[in-house]
């Protein structure tokens, strides 16, 4: 302590890490110069790693890009998947992808909602409520190849078929922990004065709940879901042992299902270069949808549910 | 009120009706939502019986040698968990040593030296590098990554890391890009949002008195952060770094690109490997035989048991840092 010199005193007093420039006194003791250049080489490094964060991201999008656009074409949209060495698209692709994403996303917001008003208003403290919650973060980060796993082994080893269904159940299975944690998050947020209020007036609890506390969140809420289908819309896993994939136009959902991931890990791992550019342009598409939905969540609705 | 009224007149007049329905429709939606909340966690049980139940035919043949035989034959129908086991690892244990680093770093520039208009840009920016889907990650990989990774980065690691004493061995080998070392470099960056942002968000509990007044002994940024923030927030940053291991333990489509799909154990990291992920991505669907499925469902639980117990810690770790915050504020 003793050897901490006087200029360090005075540059210290001068604010937070400025010392760095303030002193212009002659003599500093070398631990302090040491100091300063431990501290200057670290804040240095965590530049750096901001940086090396960066380059992948941009890296990334970049290739994508480069690959991608060159790829797009109408018929991306109009054609179905081709065997090896001639033209096609995604359209069948894409629309399997919508609609499994889609039926995944109507079964789930419910049972997410109102699993969350549960945690929420009527659990809070409670025992169910606690070890929800806790279970319901785990499953969060829960390898989403292990919930196609338990799709299969419960319903698609049971019914001998592969189908849309399936790849909806699962993506629903990943989708309701994400809508159940924003939607507790969120009432968590309502004052209570606000119930108070709505209670008072004579209204029924269920009703307080969804017309009043629920209706003040509900730009948080939606944030929640949008994020819950960009989250489904990317995932290839769980659609592996569900969805499977199918090289035809096919729009019974009890059948075998081509969608995006599926197809571009497929077209993306095979040999034929053709296959390998519609990766590229399936590849773009979903990154596309996905970033957009994301930031979608977080500027547009952001914005509502701060109100 | 309406109630004790209804009761005392004995006859449903319609406000005490309105009560009583109001009543029912309360009994019945609290009972709706927690009927919903419990399938939550109906949910984790019934995944692990499922995949109990499916695995039983493969831990009933192999018994407890499944998880430490390293034969994976489907041919001669052998099948030890072994090779995937340690792939999992291995790699998931390189995504830590790299990912940890980069994410403090993240975590200490946007908490401590970010100018204030850039905080949620570049915020939102490393959130979207777990926004890139996991597929996009292993496109990415094989083509660009690995690539790269086998002209530049693994022989000047031969070159420099590969004569060191102990650890030399790691990093010797064919440089083919594709292996154990760029799966785990991949997973990386795909973990560096996770810790940072609960490393972030820790970060950002730390009462401004205590920073302030380590400031006011003289104590550098630098100091401050690893003196006075890190040791106040241990616990939350522990929690981070097993959230980031629960992902990467499970992350499927980036590593089954590049780690080359070989069921063996290397002494090299430039060798391909295999993980438990990967294993099933690849091979599930061809997997015709029963024995050879059940194996397969088999990792699948190996998996997610192991996952549950990282993130269980991650959580509890967590949970336990925003209490004492509570408690000391």
């Amino acid at each position: 302590m003793s050897t901490v010199s006087d200029d360090a005193l005075a540059a210290a007093g001068k604010g937070r890490s400025r010392n760095l420039f303030a002193p212009r006194k002659p003599r500093r003791s070398t631990r302090y110069r040491r100091r300063l250049l431990v501290n200057r080489f670290n804040l240095a490094m965590s530049l750096m790693t901001m940086a090396f964060g960066m380059v992948f991201l941009l890296w990334i999008l970049f290739v994508l890009f480069q690959n991608g656009v060159a790829a797009l074409s109408p018929t991306l949209f109009t054609t179905t998947t081709p065997p090896p060495g001639s033209a096609g698209g995604l359209s069948n692709a894409i629309f399997g992808s919508v609609a499994i994403v889609g039926t995944a996303t109507l079964v789930s917001t419910p049972i997410g909602i109102l699993a969350g008003i549960y945690l929420a208003e009527y659990g809070r403290g409670g025992w169910l409520a606690k070890s929800t919650r806790f279970i319901n973060d785990i499953l969060l980060s829960a390898p989403s190849i292990v919930i196609g796993l338990f799709i299969y082994t419960v319903f698609v080893a049971r019914v001998e078929h592969f189908s849309g269904w399936a790849g909806s159940m699962a993506l629903a299975l990943i989708a309701v922990p994400v809508v159940v944690r924003t939607t507790e998050n969120m009432l968590q947020l309502v004052p209570n004065s606000l119930r108070e209020a709505a209670v008072a007036l004579g209204a029924p609890m269920w009703k307080v709940i969804l017309m009043v506390t629920l209706r003040a969140v509900r730009g948080g809420v939606m944030t929640g879901v949008l994020l819950a289908v960009a989250r489904i819309s990317g995932e290839t896993a769980p659609l592996l042992f569900t969805a499977l994939n199918n090289q035809f136009w096919n729009a019974n959902m009890n059948a075998p299902m081509a969608n995006l991931p599926v197809v571009i890990f497929q077209f993306a791992m095979s040999p034929f270069d053709d296959w390998k550019v519609l990766a590229w342009a399936g590849a773009l598409l979903i990154t596309l949808t996905v970033l957009l939905l994301n930031i979608l969540a977080r500027t547009v609705f952001r914005q509502a549910s701060v109100r | 009120m309406t109630e004790r009224e209804g009761r005392t007149e004995r006859q449903p007049s319609p406000p005490g009706s309105r009560a009583a329905a109001a009543r029912w429709q309360d009994a019945l939606f609290e009972h709706t939502t927690r009927l919903f909340a419990s399938l939550v966690l109906v949910l984790l049980l019934a995944i692990i019986v499922a995949l109990a139940w499916a695995a039983l035919p493969a831990l009933q043949t192999f018994g407890l040698a499944f998880f430490v035989t390293d034969v994976w034959n489907p041919v001669t129908k052998q099948f030890g968990a072994l090779a995937p086991i340690y792939g999992t690892l291995v790699t998931s244990f390189i995504a830590l040593i790299i990912g940890v680093p980069v994410s403090f770093g993240i975590a200490l520039f946007l908490t401590e030296m970010c100018p204030v208009f850039l905080k949620r840009p570049l915020g939102t920016a490393v959130e979207l590098l777990a926004a890139i889907p996991s597929i996009i990650y292993g496109m990415w990989g094989l083509f660009v990554f690995a690539p790269f990774f086998a002209d530049y980065i693994q022989p000047f690691l031969a070159r420099t890391l590969g004569n060191v004493w102990l650890i030399g061995p790691l990093f010797q080998g064919p440089p083919i890009g594709i292996g154990m070392l760029s799966a785990g470099v991949i997973l990386s960056v795909m973990v560096i949002p996770f810790i940072s942002s609960v490393m972030r968000d820790v970060f950002e509990v730390v009462p401004p008195v205590l920073k302030e007044s380590a400031y006011g002994l003289g104590c550098t940024t630098w100091e401050v952060v690893w003196n006075v923030v890190l040791p106040y927030t241990k616990v939350g940053v522990i929690g981070g770094i097993m959230l980031g291991l629960g992902r990467a333990l499970g992350e499927t489509m980036a590593v089954t690109f590049v780690i080359g799909n070989a069921y063996k154990i290397s002494r090299s990291l430039y060798e391909p490997g295999n993980s438990i992920a990967s294993a099933l991505a690849n091979e599930f669907n061809e997997a015709a035989d029963p024995t050879h499925r059940a194996s397969l469902i088999a990792l699948g639980l190996v998996l997610f048991v192991l996952t549950l117990i990282v993130l269980a810690a991650s959580r509890f770790l967590i949970a336990r840092l925003s209490r004492g915050e509570g408690a000391k504020t």
